[in-house]
């Protein structure tokens, strides 16, 4: 049995079936990457496996332990960098690294250095004094990563993490990330729209469309099974070439207008 | 305790950051002492009612804890939409204990304010007779801030944006302030606003305030007090119970 498992794993928005039935196992110690258009089920079975979400039916475990009812201790065993932001932006960087820490139990003085050396590692030391609010959107995102990476845990969750950041940003994460794989063999889970990315860092790769889980395997065997030259391809012949539409939530709503004021106030 | 220390912690920098937010929301208490208290006085001198200024202080300082208490608890809504909240629904903390320490540090702010309420109160005349009951007064605000900033954050947790605020707003906190007796004495309105009344917590907020510092009082201070903490007690749980079940 895997760290992350889930069997026939269905969530319903209404009647909208956003997760439908999906499968997977994940071993300790491995680099699993999730694949899929905007609005496959990624983010949705993400939730799930971290405690935000309950599942319509079927089976979740992390580490054993299943997250709609040993909520708290499957919160002890990851971490998580989110696809969308979930900063304070009244606390500085430093007091929000802090405040994760603290979260996390991190011991102060391990606290402090992981604090300066991941924030030194993407670029923020010199501003760890500035409010959040002051952040451009590639520093946020840059925050984001760092504070996701300040405790170690068993299994990571990286939400799309590299969205909106530059190639040295990348560069950096996917260093670190597979060296906290190597070293602390942690687990990681990570979505992404950059085909090369998950092919260069994951050793298997689900690729999810329409909430259901299309093809399972390395980049290899996925160019093998749909006889493509690269994984871009193999994933627009899974996936099929039409664009899809993902529905605004309340937050991207709110985000969207509080964005149409600052920009008349200023 | 770190992560009820750190969450109060957050709400207390937040509150400090926002000078604005301070400043603004001494604009409502002012207008109330200053057109009522000095408006109404004669009258109210006339009905041999005493001095107004000195019946009002302890209505308008409980309105403002009312006030700022539910705002903090509903602050939770602002942290849904701009996503900070789910850095803390995946801690490996007990969603309890942050609802706890949100909730403390919401309580804090609101106690804050009253007292700066407090300050201008006296600046406008108002003058507590009963300096020995002033720890006693001091319990009774922060027990009308605890309660409503649980009920604050208890009404949050099933909310996912502000469209349901402004019907809160009209059809709960105001009327509980207005029906509470922070603005009239309670012992000579209609029978049916006394029950009204006596079903609304914060008129014991109220009462005790002024059984503690003018010694004038409805219910008596250890019923107001007795009724007080049970109901806080009460929406510390539901908020948490409430808070524990959000889902994102």
């Amino acid at each position: 049995m895997g760290v992350i498992v889930a069997e026939n794993l269905v969530r319903q928005f209404g009647d909208f079936a956003a997760v439908r039935g999906i499968s997977f196992d994940v071993p300790a110690g491995e680099i699993f990457a999730f694949l899929g258009p905007n609005g496959a089920g990624k983010t949705t079975t993400i939730k799930m496996l971290t405690t935000l979400l309950r599942p319509t039916s079927g089976r979740i475990e992390l580490d054993g332990l299943d997250p709609v009812t040993q909520q708290n201790e499957v919160r002890k065993r990851f971490g998580i960098v989110f696809q969308d932001p979930t900063l304070d932006d009244e606390l500085t960087a430093y007091e929000n690294m802090d405040f994760h820490g603290a979260l996390y139990k991190v011991p102060r003085k391990l606290r402090r250095q992981r604090i300066e050396q991941l924030l030194g590692l993407f670029e923020l030391w010199d501003r760890r004094d500035t409010r959040v609010k002051f952040f451009s959107g590639g520093m946020r995102r840059r925050l984001e990563i760092a504070r996701g990476l300040l405790h170690h845990p068993k299994i990571l969750f990286l939400d799309e993490p590299t969205l909106g950041l530059d190639p040295q940003t990348r560069n950096q994460l996917w260093t670190h990330v597979r060296q906290l794989n190597q070293d602390e063999q942690v687990t990681v889970f990570l979505t992404t729209h950059y085909m090369e990315e998950a092919e260069r860092v994951a050793q298997r790769i689900a690729i999810i469309d329409h909430g259901q889980i299309v093809a399972q395997g390395s980049a290899a065997e996925l160019k093998q099974q749909t006889n493509s030259q690269s994984l871009e391809e193999a994933f627009l012949a899974l996936t099929g070439s039409s664009i899809r539409e993902e529905q605004a939530d309340s937050a991207d709503r709110m985000r969207a207008m509080s964005k149409i004021y600052r920009r008349r106030s200023s | 305790m770190t992560a009820i220390y750190i969450l109060w912690l957050r709400q207390l920098k937040r509150y400090v950051r926002s000078r604005s937010r301070i400043i603004a929301s001494l604009g409502q208490p002012l207008l109330f002492l200053v057109a009522l208290g000095f408006g109404l006085g004669p009258i109210f001198k006339r009905a041999h009612e005493g001095s107004y200024i000195q019946f009002l202080a302890p209505g308008v300082i409980a309105m403002t804890v009312l006030f700022t208490a539910v705002f903090s608890g509903i602050e939770l809504i602002w942290d849904r939409q701009f996503g900070f909240l789910k850095e803390t629904l995946v801690a490996p903390v007990p969603r309890t204990l942050i609802m706890l320490g949100r909730t403390l540090g919401g309580a804090t702010v609101a106690l804050l304010q009253g007292l700066i309420v407090v300050a201008v109160c006296l600046i406008a005349g108002f003058r507590p007779h009963m300096t020995a009951l002033l720890p006693l007064a001091l319990l009774f605000l922060a027990l009308i801030a605890i309660l409503f900033t649980a009920v604050g954050t208890a009404i949050a947790s099933l909310l996912s944006d502000f469209q349901g605020f402004q019907l809160i707003m009209n059809f709960l906190v105001m009327p509980m302030f207005f029906l509470s007796g922070a603005l009239f004495p309670l012992d000579m309105v209609p029978a049916a606003m006394k029950i009204v009344a006596s079903i609304d917590p914060l008129t014991y907020g109220v009462d005790g305030l002024r059984g503690t510092l003018i010694g004038s009082f409805y219910f008596g201070v250890p019923l107001d007090l007795a009724i007080l903490l049970v109901i806080a007690c009460a929406m510390l749980g539901l908020g948490g119970y409430l808070f524990s079940r959000i889902q994102l």
